[in-house]
């Protein structure tokens, strides 16, 4: 018995994180119905920027809780940065073409990203210095539970909170989703189109930079392509919980994370990312708008 | 645009028969080498590196090889198989290169065996241990011992040193290496009456091993076997603390970088994985090799670079007793090789062209590598 809890703690902890990337991408597919390739990548962007930031301006053995909230900001925002870029420049000046030709420069800009980053960082796998000390906070119990993984859910809880907070209920979230709605009537209404979408990518960026602090945190080590797996799984995360729908990725990260965990500890770790895909289908043949989606009939 | 494209490929095809018909000097030999320089494993490569250019810098000032000099290209493989091969394949096909030194692991190493057996080139890897590697053919050698050894030592070590009659065993499932290592040892164990508890694998490039780690923990194993390479193995060693094992992990020559105590810090203490050789050895050949080697990198060599010296010294040394470069005489000089004096102890190629050597169990503590005692085969 407490293996099998053991197993769901360690799964809900790996789940949150690909819950975190998983906001990003539903929240920009949301908006824009557009699948951003790029999202796993900037997650990447998101954790060599925190590692560098650490090696630059903390002194080695001055880990501090002060000091991983400053990096996780100072990640958030170069992501963001980073997502605005990335929207102004590859996927703005297609706004009017046709979705595929912006769904193939996602990709483009995803491999850009990967081996811009061999090119920049090095392709050698890099140690994040340890932030915060993990510690077990559960002792007796059988059941490790350590600090970092209650920040981690406890990080993604909040940002999943707050997204839901902001698309529902500020006047910004209101224009989002009326852009999400159609943007056209909401530019007749006054709303500055461009301006909601790239805060779209903005705070979507924002999320992977978020996730690849964290990851950085409970699994130190980063490299150019972590971004590939977890950024895979984290689009399949998105559409099982209903792509678009902010609750449903939260749900679908962690039931990702959950049925990785347990498949290669009960079955084999070859399963590790096929369990990942067997999912994606059997929910997509059951409940083909996802577990949160609603069925949206499209207008022909 | 259409129309551009057959020039295009005239002009390629130009470009490379040229680069192919320059040849190379009269008054050089030229050796390949193939290393990790990059990528996961990127230690391994730079390290064996760093000690065929000790060597080659060490022959060619006292005078070079039958009056030549001797030109070592370096090629990349980002610690990717299939990167390897075509870093060969380059190797032969327009650096034509006489012999090849490579890779230090062995999913690499087999990768780019079969391309110098067809070629007839020989090629020597300074530390693949998987028996594999030199069964690809009669030109492929390795300086170092190989697995069933490593196994079954360290099998016998938990055993018979630390008195351990259960163990589990976390092997690296996309690696050869780990998987031939991870069979011998278990092999071993079961003979001498010992039990393995669980036998669990993960996938090269993996971050979290909680799941497998957990599983481990249920059945309680008085050691873990993990032959795995360094960069997983630090953070496999974290997270098996962070659990509550507390049990000591086992490895082998794939812990051998400066990074696995890096990674791993407290939690990697009181483990003990089988190595080429100990730094603390008090060998005259041995520190002095040490000494010369910490004047130019500023570091303790691991033993990658102690067997990527001993490869290219027993190259040299059959070129010189071959007086020639030719394939099949070369490999012939290769395979008569006896009781080399390496810095790694005495190399004497067998018949399956394997070096018959001793071994060493080296003990982390307090952050440090420590010689713990030496097996002869």
């Amino acid at each position: 018995m407490n293996e099998f809890l053991q197993q769901v703690v360690n799964g809900i902890a790996w789940g949150s994180l690909y819950a975190l990337i998983a906001l990003g991408y539903t929240m920009v597919y949301g908006v824009l119905r557009l699948i951003n390739f790029a999202h796993g990548d900037v997650y990447m962007i998101g954790a060599m920027v925190a590692y560098y930031a650490a090696r630059a301006l903390l002194a080695p053995g001055t880990a501090s809780a002060p000091a991983f909230f400053a990096l996780l900001a100072l990640s958030m925002a170069a992501c963001g940065l980073l997502g605005f870029l990335i929207e102004r420049l590859a996927y703005r000046p297609l706004r009017r073409s046709p979705k595929f030709t912006a769904l193939i420069t996602a990709i483009g800009v995803s491999l850009l990203l990967e081996n811009g980053g061999q090119l920049f960082f090095g392709p050698d796998p890099k140690f994040f210095p340890q932030l915060i000390e993990s510690r077990e906070i559960s002792p007796g119990s059988g059941i490790v539970i350590t600090n970092v993984q209650l920040l981690i859910l406890g990080v993604s809880l909040t940002l999943m909170l707050g997204l839901q907070f902001l698309v529902f209920r500020t006047r910004v979230g209101t224009a989002l989703r009326a852009v999400s709605y159609s943007a056209e009537t909401a530019s007749l209404m006054g709303i500055d189109v461009d301006r909601m979408i790239s805060l779209t990518f903005v705070l979507g960026s924002m999320l992977a930079g978020a996730a690849g602090v964290l990851v950085g945190l409970s699994n130190p080590k980063i490299e150019p392509l972590m971004g590939i797996m977890p950024g895979l799984k984290a689009f399949v995360a998105a559409v099982v919980g209903g792509i678009g729908n902010i609750p449903g990725a939260m749900a679908g990260g962690l039931l990702m994370g959950l049925s990785e965990v347990l498949v290669v500890g009960y079955v084999s770790s070859t399963y590790r990312d096929a369990i990942a895909f067997v999912i994606l289908i059997v929910v997509l043949l059951v409940r083909p708008s996802g577990l949160f989606g609603t069925s949206l009939e499209e207008k022909v | 645009m259409i129309r551009c494209v057959p020039a295009l490929i005239a002009g390629l095809v130009a470009a490379l028969s040229l680069g192919a018909c320059e040849g190379n000097r009269a008054d050089e030999i030229v050796v390949g080498e193939f290393a990790s320089l990059t990528g996961g494993t990127a230690t391994f490569g730079r390290s064996s590196d760093a000690g065929v250019q000790l060597a080659v810098e060490e022959i060619n000032a006292a005078g070079g090889l039958l009056g030549k000099t001797l030109r070592v290209v370096v090629e990349d493989d980002q610690s990717k198989p299939e990167e390897a091969r075509t870093a060969v394949l380059k190797l032969l096909k327009q650096d034509r290169v006489v012999a090849v030194l490579g890779e230090v692991a062995s999913s690499r190493s087999l990768a780019a065996a079969p391309e110098c057996q067809r070629a007839g080139v020989p090629m020597i890897s300074p530390a693949s241990t998987n028996p594999k590697v030199t069964q690809v053919g009669d030109h492929i050698f390795r300086v170092c011992f190989i697995d069933p050894f490593q196994g079954s030592t360290m099998a016998k070590f938990a055993m018979k040193t630390l008195g351990a009659k259960t163990a589990a065993i976390l092997r690296d499932v996309k690696n050869d290496y780990s998987v031939g290592l991870a069979d011998f040892f278990r092999d071993e164990f079961l003979r001498e009456g010992g039990k393995i508890l669980t036998d669990v694998s993960y996938s090269e490039g993996d971050i979290d091993f909680k799941a497998q780690l957990t599983a481990i923990r249920a059945v309680r194993p008085e050691v873990v076997f993990v032959p795995g390479y360094y960069t997983e193995v630090g953070l496999i060693a974290r997270q098996a603390r962070e659990l509550g094992i507390a049990v000591p992990l086992l490895g082998g020559d794939g812990w051998d970088s400066p990074r696995t105590v890096e990674i791993g810090g407290a939690a990697v203490d009181g483990c003990y994985f089988s190595n080429h050789y100990a730094a603390d050895d008090p060998t005259e050949a041995v520190q002095s090799f040490i000494e010369k080697y910490r004047r130019k990198h500023f570091e303790v060599p691991d033993a990658m670079a102690v067997l990527g010296y001993d490869a290219a010294q027993v190259l040299a040394d059959a070129i010189r007793r071959a007086g020639t470069t030719e394939g099949a005489k070369l490999r012939d000089a290769i395979a008569a090789t006896r009781d080399f004096p390496g810095i790694s102890g005495k190399i004497t190629i067998d018949e399956q062209r394997n070096a018959r050597k001793s071994l060493v169990v080296l003990k982390i503590d307090g952050g440090k590598v420590k010689f713990f005692q030496k097996v002869e085969p």
